[in-house]
């Protein structure tokens, strides 16, 4: 029956298929393929770069090379191929039957293959953006970069916020609620903590990036003045919000594969691992303190000494954390019973320990800011920050991909080939990686198509060079490895290792027969029945009571049995919505408009179609799970899953509006004297804000209202939709009044960066505004079609927070944008 | 650390010995300010490689060692000393080590008054302004002059996108930043010619962004700068002027000035004595009447991108009249 239910759709509709060990396959696939891409991107460039003078590329495709090599393997590589993991990994560790939310992955994949695809084919069309992967304004802007070229990059990154946050949601909710009952906090194995620190992070850094792209964009297309001197921007603000996310970045894609390497070292030994307390620390530690770094890509733009201090013993302090781990490692190996395993993943691992220890060293180095004034933007800094990412997630990443082949293969891929595979890889790293040091400190800068030969810096390029192909063939001996070997499917054999964590109990589609009842970190060491028991069916959730796709939910930190979570299955609309999406994003970027806006509202239609079916609604009441516990089979409110989905979407906004209060505080500092009231016209009269605030209180208390008036199930009461629409109407009405205040004043955002900043404001609010209005919209639908009451209320329980949270930001804002001139004029 | 002292001169002659040119290179330093963070450089590399050793070694015995050995690392004490201890206890010092030479450089205010000059970074080259003490200035391009043993305290801007200010024999890099003026006191403390590099990616030519500093004797010095600041030398024969006479009739001060002449643009760099310098097109060329010509002609293939037109229709002739009237402006 459980085969039936979670059957994988077959021939074209398998587009359609949902299920994590599914579209994980698909995530990976497509990161590693993009991987491949900004490889070849990497060898056409240590081609050219093999000896001096040399013109096999020019410089203006050279340029479009590093941009998008750097661009790839961050955005469309690097985090993806972590997020992917979690995807596939996540539910099988925590023996859940899927993410909590199957159709958001398969809608952020989906919009991430395509929009990833068309964003790297740029390159062959001489389209590829060429600004570097940091996309430094004023060289961004539509003076330096005409062209679509940049466009594409912001779009590129465009598809990667929506599937990271994406990402987020079901890794914040997954980790912290359909956990296996019994797995309370302290038993979670250390990838899921990883991955659970992963989203914290994305949730506060990627809305900072998310800002600067909406910035850099208004600036291209419509000449809001964010980042240009002459009207007051500063081009440094954008360093700031792109550092304050890409430095975390770096950990975002580094303490996932640390978590991989805390699963498979204690495997390898055959023994707990030493310190999961002191790792855990670490790992929250090492999140807390990469917010603090971003500084230290900045060191030299004349930054005062006072904040440079700051920021370098932040850059030292957070080697601390990691220093923990490596010698947790080393402690586990040291205390392994038997002899260690030299196998594959063994050996990326020891591989890892020693790049990433080098990589760590040398980031030590251009922490100290002397050191980093002459090393900063040449080879010496390639050098390191390849050690650290290479060193830091490829290696563990091709741990990984031999360690848990098992798990999603029929076959296991191959030791033989593995071994060439690493030692290809390990020597051509390093034979590539390592003379760079030098060949930065002999003077070559970064992001040079080519070297006089007079310099003398031929023979060191030359070994990279060879250095880099040594490498491309260990890939290469992987990727036939795959051919010979990789069959998805779940045949392969049950747990080739002898780990101790729940993915490798024996499984198929739906995860594990019956969900097992979790008392250890290493359930399999410590219950070597377990395997059979689960199998067996008897554990939770042996079969599907409700009849369809479903998991437990349990509380967050003891893990206790909650309710039975209904899943959707396959379906077309969230694939209709990602291709809408992305047709929207890319429409818009060749500035073809009616078509972008025409399929915007597609997309906006299929969201729609896709969560219809979402709030199942009680009716099939409690439903028992086995061991005697009956479940209730919907859930609304605080303790339902999408209540907690919701809550981290506003996380994101919050963050999102933090980094809109300090782009407005920063460039105030920069430039007051395009600031109201002195350098910009006066302020809308105190009655503007004040009708604009009392619009939106009494948005609130509309909702308010509307919650009250729910129906009892059955029943009808039409004060419910009007309520809510009159709510919503107040909210739109309120962001009107804001912009129309200032227009009146003859405040135009093009005129200052004062001006863009307010109008700025308005705009981020807008957005919310605007999904509030689509929402309560769906919600109303919900009331027409019977779907609403006091009971089936999920929609309604996910529009009122939001429209709870859009008062808030909007009162900061009003106070903000209002009070701030008038407190220093 | 006197093998602190001697270690930098060490890796320069090895470096030189196997063929590495210095002139642009962090490992020989020609200043108290480079030599600084050359020490500096050292402490981390030989501190640095001894950690990586014990982190191999230790990660060797818990690999292969014997249970006896092993036991001693495998408690969560190694782990708090081996990661957390250890490093509070190396990093903090080489934290304040840091610290005290953020200050690190040459004193203004001992000795002479420091020279003033600006150096504005253009896509894709050098526009470098002199300043004397009773506030005349004039310019030059794509080469700084300065006087050995004299600071020299430049301010650093731009006039389109971000780019950096990097001589690495004398100091560290300093960014040139829309709306910012940063500043950075240079010195040598020996005669020489360095050669520096835009290190900021600056889009096109990027690449091809270099340019010389060179340090001269302070009576050389002087000697220059009062030529440097006069007027352009007049053409003394006939394919000199004729050479001017083509250079105004192409255009060609619609872009650059010639002091002295009817040549008055500034959009490129000032020609007034370009004959003097040591390379052509921001370190691309060397100087001479014939790379003169060449750059005139195929700019665009030299330099991918630049800003100047290519004169592809001038006559062999001309091209070589304007080319060696230019290389006479010394």
């Amino acid at each position: 029956m459980l085969k039936r239910i979670w059957a994988t759709p077959k021939g074209p509709r398998l587009v359609t298929a949902v299920n994590n060990s599914v579209i994980g396959l698909y995530y990976i696939g497509t990161a590693f393929l993009f991987f491949v891409l900004a490889g070849c991107l990497a060898l056409v460039m240590r081609a050219q770069l093999a000896v001096g003078d040399n013109d096999l590329v020019s410089q203006d495709l050279y340029n479009q090379l590093f941009t998008v090599h750097g661009t790839t393997m961050m955005f469309l590589f690097a985090v993806p191929a972590v997020e992917a993991l979690g995807v596939m990994l996540l539910p099988q560790m925590l023996a859940a039957r899927d993410l909590p939310f199957p159709r958001l992955s398969a809608f952020a994949i989906w919009a991430y293959v395509i929009g990833g695809l068309v964003f790297f084919s740029t390159i062959f069309y001489d389209l590829a953006p060429k600004g570097g992967w940091f996309m430094y304004p004023p060289l961004t802007n539509t003076e330096f970069s005409p062209g679509d070229n940049a466009d594409f990059w912001l779009l590129g990154i465009g598809f990667i916020e929506i599937s990271a946050i994406a990402g987020a949601v079901e890794i914040v909710v997954g980790t912290l609620r359909t956990r296996p009952p019994g797995m309370t906090l302290d038993k979670m194995p250390i990838f899921a903590w990883s991955m659970l620190i992963f989203a914290g992070m994305i949730i506060f850094a990627f809305p900072a990036v998310i800002l600067a792209t909406m910035l850099l964009e208004l600036e291209r297309a419509f000449g809001w003045p964010f980042f240009l001197a002459d009207k007051g921007g500063d081009p440094l603000l954008w360093q700031h919000l792109f550092w304050f996310f890409g430095h975390p970045e770096v950990y975002i894609i580094f303490l996932p594969a640390a978590g991989l390497v805390s699963m498979i070292v204690p495997t390898m030994c055959r023994t707990p691992l030493v310190g999961y307390h002191l790792i855990v620390v670490a790992l929250i530690a090492t999140g807390f303190f990469s917010f603090g770094l971003w500084v230290h890509h900045m060191f030299t733009t004349g930054i005062p000494a006072l904040s440079l201090s700051f920021f370098s013993a932040a850059s030292m302090a957070v080697a601390i954390p990691s220093g923990i781990q490596v010698f947790a490692w080393i402690a586990t190996m040291a205390s392994r019973p038997g002899e260690l395993k030299w196998t594959t993943p063994m050996l990326f691992v020891l591989g890892f320990l020693f790049i990433f220890t080098l990589g760590g060293l040398t980031g030590v180095m251009v922490a100290l800011v002397p050191f980093d004034w002459q090393v900063h933007d040449t080879y010496f800094v390639v050098a390191h920050f390849h050690y650290v990412l290479v060193g830091g997630m490829v290696f563990p990443l091709f741990a990984t991909f031999y360690y848990w082949a098992p798990m999603v293969s029929n076959n296991m891929l191959s030791e033989r080939l593995g071994r060439w595979v690493f030692w290809l890889m390990f020597a051509g790293f390093n034979i590539a990686f390592l003379p760079m040091h030098l060949t930065g400190l002999l003077g070559m800068p970064r992001r040079v198509w080519t070297y006089p030969s007079a310099m003398g810096w031929d023979a060191l390029n030359m070994v990279s060079t060879v250095g880099a192909f040594i490498l491309a063939a260990g890939v290469l001996v992987f990727i036939i490895d795959l051919f010979l070997r990789f069959r998805p499917g779940n045949d392969g054999p049950t747990n080739p290792w002898g780990a101790g964590t729940l993915e490798w109990l024996p499984s198929d589609v739906y995860c594990t027969r019956s969900i097992p009842h979790v008392t250890s970190r290493e359930p399999l060491w410590d219950q070597p029945d377990l395997a059979r028991q689960v199998e067996s069916g008897s554990h939770y959730l042996p079969d599907a009571p409700t009849g369809g796709r479903e998991t437990i939910v349990t509380s967050a930190i003891d893990a206790r049995p909650q309710y039975v979570l209904q899943m959707p299955g396959p379906g077309w609309a969230h694939v209709a919505a990602a291709a809408f999406t992305a047709a929207f994003f890319l429409l818009l970027t060749v500035k073809i408009v009616v078509p972008a806006i025409v399929c915007g509202i597609l997309a906006i239609v299929s969201v729609c179609v896709w969560v219809w079916e979402l709030d199942p609604g009680p009716h099939k009441g409690h439903v028992d799970i086995g061991a005697g516990i009956k479940l209730a089979s919907y859930m609304s409110g605080p303790s339902s899953h999408s209540w907690w989905a919701m809550v981290v979407l506003m996380l994101v906004a919050a963050s999102l509006y933090l980094s809109y209060v300090f782009s407005y505080l920063y460039l105030w500092t920069v430039a007051p004297q395009v600031w109201a009231p002195a350098g910009a016209p006066a302020l809308p009269a105190a009655a503007w804000p004040a009708a604009s605030a009392l619009l939106l209180i009494s948005s609130v208390i509309l909702f308010v209202a509307a919650d009250r008036s729910l129906p009892k199930p059955g029943a009808r009461n039409l004060a419910t939709p009007l309520l809510l629409l009159l709510g919503a109407t107040a909210s739109v009405a309120a962001v009107a009044v804001e912009i129309l205040g200032h227009l009146g004043t003859g405040l135009l955002p093009t005129a200052s960066s004062y001006a863009a900043m307010v109008h700025m404001a308005a705009a981020l609010t807008g957005q919310l505004v605007f999904a509030i209005v689509v929402m309560s919209l769906f919600t109303a639908a919900r009331y027409f079609t019977g779907k609403l009451d006091r009971v089936r209320r999920v929609t309604f329980d996910n529009t009122k927070p939001l429209v709870y949270y859009a008062a808030a930001q909007v009162l900061v804002g009003l106070a903000l944008v209002h009070g701030f001139p008038r407190l220093i004029g | 650390m006197r093998f602190l002292r001697t270690c930098p001169a060490l890796i320069a002659t090895a470096v030189i010995l196997s063929g590495c040119g210095g002139d642009q290179s962090v490992l020989s330093p020609f200043s108290d300010n480079a030599r600084t963070v050359n020490v500096l450089s050292n402490v981390l590399f030989i501190g640095g490689f001894l950690i990586l050793a014990v982190v191999i070694v230790l990660a060797g015995l818990a690999a292969f060692g014997g249970a006896h050995l092993r036991r001693r690392l495998a408690g969560e004490n190694a782990v708090v000393i081996g990661g957390l201890v250890f490093p509070l206890v190396t990093l903090t010092p080489l934290l304040l080590y840091g610290y005290a030479l953020l200050g690190a450089g040459p004193n203004p205010l001992d000795g002479q008054r420091p020279l003033k000059v600006t150096v504005i970074g253009e896509q894709w080259w050098w526009r470098v302004i002199y300043t004397d003490s009773k506030g005349d200035s004039f310019e030059s391009a794509n080469e700084l002059r300065i006087p050995v043993g004299r600071p020299v305290k430049l301010s650093l801007t731009t006039a389109d996108v971000i780019h950096s200010f990097w001589v690495p024999n004398l100091a560290g890099k300093v960014d040139m930043i829309p709306g910012r003026t940063n500043t950075l006191t240079l010195s040598a403390d020996t005669p020489g010619v360095f050669r520096g590099q835009c290190a900021e990616y600056c889009g096109g030519a990027h690449a091809l962004m270099a340019f010389k500093v060179v340090a001269l004797p302070a009576k050389e010095f002087a000697t220059w700068l009062d030529v440097e600041q006069s007027q352009a030398r007049e053409p003394r024969s006939q394919v000199e002027r004729e050479g001017l006479e083509l250079f105004l009739a192409n255009g060609c001060g619609g872009c650059h000035s010639i002091r002295g002449t009817a040549a008055r643009g500034t959009a490129g760099p000032d020609l007034t004595h370009v004959g003097g310098r040591k390379s052509l097109a921001a370190g691309v060329l060397p100087n001479t009447a014939e790379s003169i010509a060449r750059w005139i002609r195929d700019n665009q293939e030299i330099k991918p991108e630049n800003r100047m037109l290519p004169y592809r229709s001038l006559e062999p002739g001309e091209l070589s009249a304007i080319s060696s009237y230019l290389s006479s402006l010394r």
